[in-house]
């Protein structure tokens, strides 16, 4: 498994994707810092996070979509499969190379913080919070991501389809408020990422939060494994 | 050391495997022929087990590949008919890779050098994947598979976009290769698998159309035996003589070759020199050459192929 990890982790930064993830999310989150914190005047990050939240959206599919889509069309999934690793054991290992990427994309922040830390005094257990808060999103977007490469041969598809795929999901609640029946508006507003994520953004932590990001990750991981181990028998 | 029972696997048209079996004990080369789409890969991939069959089972030196899959698949190493390469690497890394990823508890410098000498790969280990010709690419895949020494390697056409002098290099490889681990090699090149193999199973359309070793199925591998024949005489005589001979089932009149001398083959179903001889001698023709054709691997292997399969399978399974 750590051999799987290590190698998926490595290749990012092999092909310019990694980079160009990294560079992205830098570059944002260093301009909503500009805008937010910066220019006002203030140490409150909440504006980040909360801006941050799209540029998640897009980029996690960047960091996914490669990870068992290329290993089918170049057949390297073959090695993988032959190999004395369970397919369990495959997923996981892909999707904490996903996770560390992101990961190092997040330290962004922490080196924000210490940035405003020179001039103020921010309030580290928010920024931790958020950080927190916006690698359990991650985490779910990786595992969408990861189940809908394992669906297709072709990268770009993959990515794309994870791209709209996270975007609907992210505002459920949007659509969720012209829906007439009461019962349905609250069931998609608490299935939505941004009512969830909006919590940590302002500072709430909520059990239930966490529980909803880890039991979707969850969740997309076991179909990711289900839907290789079909494939054996199709 | 491979045993393999009843396998069917169906796609959703097609039936790919019809009811094969087989079994190659250790320190054999079996050798997997059959037109394209045949059979063969989908028979390697459930082997090493990267698909699953939907009846039957394999045993890889008496594991089962459904029942222990971690176990078996350490037992075996496994060239797909695209080296599963990962082209961002080097060839160096992707190795050292596969040898994590194959758990292999041998020290990893040495083993991993001692293979690229092995097939000659040492000169490119350093470069990218990505930028090697087809050979080099085919001897990293090789390379992969022997990591670990595996007791049973399966090769899935190994020789495929080599130059001739590779293709003699790989094929000698893997005789000596032979002589230590169990081998399954799968190929549509009849003269690689007669210089290669030790036992020789035929798959047509998902199904065993043949199976026996390499020299049973050279020498006796069709039922009817040929001569080839140079007579003296007349032409239509020669003919009513040589079809009259006890055992002659076909005699094609293949025309003059030299003035008054004509050229005819004669099949029969068992030897006949003797009796040709002496109906010949009798009459004041004379036989100027006589000389029996071998029945080459590729008239068994056309012969199965095009239809004529019951009859020559008869023939093998009565060896």
């Amino acid at each position: 498994m750590s051999a799987i990890f290590k190698r998926e982790f490595i290749s990012y930064f092999t092909s310019p994707v990694g980079y160009a993830v990294l560079a992205a999310f830098t570059f944002f989150s260093g301009i909503f810092m500009w805008v937010y914190c910066m220019y006002p005047g203030t140490s409150n990050m909440s504006g980040v996070f909360q801006s941050m939240f799209f540029i998640v959206l897009f980029v996690i599919p960047l960091i996914t979509m490669r990870l068992f889509a290329e290993d089918k069309k170049q057949k390297t999934d073959q090695a993988l499969l032959t190999a004395p690793v369970g397919i369990p054991s495959i997923v996981t290992a892909k999707y904490l190379s996903a996770l560390a990427m992101t990961g190092l994309c997040l330290s962004a922040f922490i080196i924000e913080g210490i940035t405003l830390s020179f001039m103020s005094h921010p309030d580290w257990s928010v920024i931790i919070g958020n950080v927190f808060g916006m690698a359990l999103l991650g985490s779910s977007f990786i595992a969408i991501g990861l189940f809908i490469s394992s669906l297709t041969e072709s990268v770009i598809v993959a990515g794309i389809v994870s791209f709209a795929v996270n975007v609907l999901i992210s505002l459920l609640d949007t659509v969720a408020s012209t829906i007439p029946a009461d019962f349905i508006k609250d069931m998609f507003s608490s299935l939505s990422f941004q009512s969830r994520y909006s919590h940590f953004a302002l500072g709430l932590f909520s059990l239930s939060d966490v529980l909803y990001f880890v039991t979707l990750t969850f969740f997309f991981l076991f179909l990711t494994d289900r839907v290789i181990e079909r494939r054996r028998w199709a | 050391m491979i045993k393999v029972k009843n396998l069917s696997k169906s796609y959703v048209k097609n039936k790919a495997l019809d009811d094969v079996s087989f079994s190659l004990s250790e320190g054999e080369i079996l050798g997997f022929l059959g037109p394209n789409g045949a059979g063969k890969s989908t028979t390697m991939n459930i082997i090493t087990g990267y698909i699953s069959s939907d009846s039957g089972t394999v045993e890889i030196d008496g594991i089962d590949i459904l029942e222990d899959p971690s176990a078996a698949k350490k037992k075996i190493g496994y060239l797909p008919e695209q080296p599963p390469l990962y082209n961002d690497m080097t060839v160096q890394k992707y190795l050292e890779f596969m040898f994590k990823l194959k758990k292999v508890k041998l020290p990893m410098k040495e083993h991993i050098d001692k293979i690229c000498e092995t097939v000659k790969i040492s000169s490119v280990q350093e470069r990218i994947i990505k930028n090697l010709s087809k050979g080099y690419r085919q001897r990293v895949g090789l390379a992969q598979a022997l990591l670990g020494d595996p007791p049973v390697l399966i090769l899935d056409e190994p020789t495929v976009g080599l130059d001739p002098e590779q293709i003699i290099e790989i094929r000698k490889l893997i005789r000596d290769l032979g002589k230590k681990h169990t081998v399954i090699l799968s190929s549509h090149v009849l003269s690689e698998v007669q210089a290669v193999c030790d036992k020789i199973v035929i798959i047509n359309n998902g199904k065993i159309s043949a199976e026996g070793m390499t020299s049973d199925m050279t020498h006796t591998g069709s039922s009817t035996q040929r001569l080839e024949l140079i007579v003296e005489g007349r032409r239509q005589n020669i003919i009513s003589i040589l079809t009259k001979v006890d055992g002659v089932t076909d005699v094609t009149d293949q025309g003059e070759c030299e003035k008054g001398c004509y050229e005819f083959a004669v099949d029969s179903s068992r030897d006949v020199r003797r009796l040709i001889f002496r109906a010949i001698a009798k009459t004041d023709y004379s036989i100027l050459s006589m000389k029996p054709v071998e029945v080459s691997l590729e008239d068994t292997y056309l012969s199965i192929i095009s239809g004529k399969a019951e009859e020559v399978k008869n023939n093998v399974s009565d060896i």
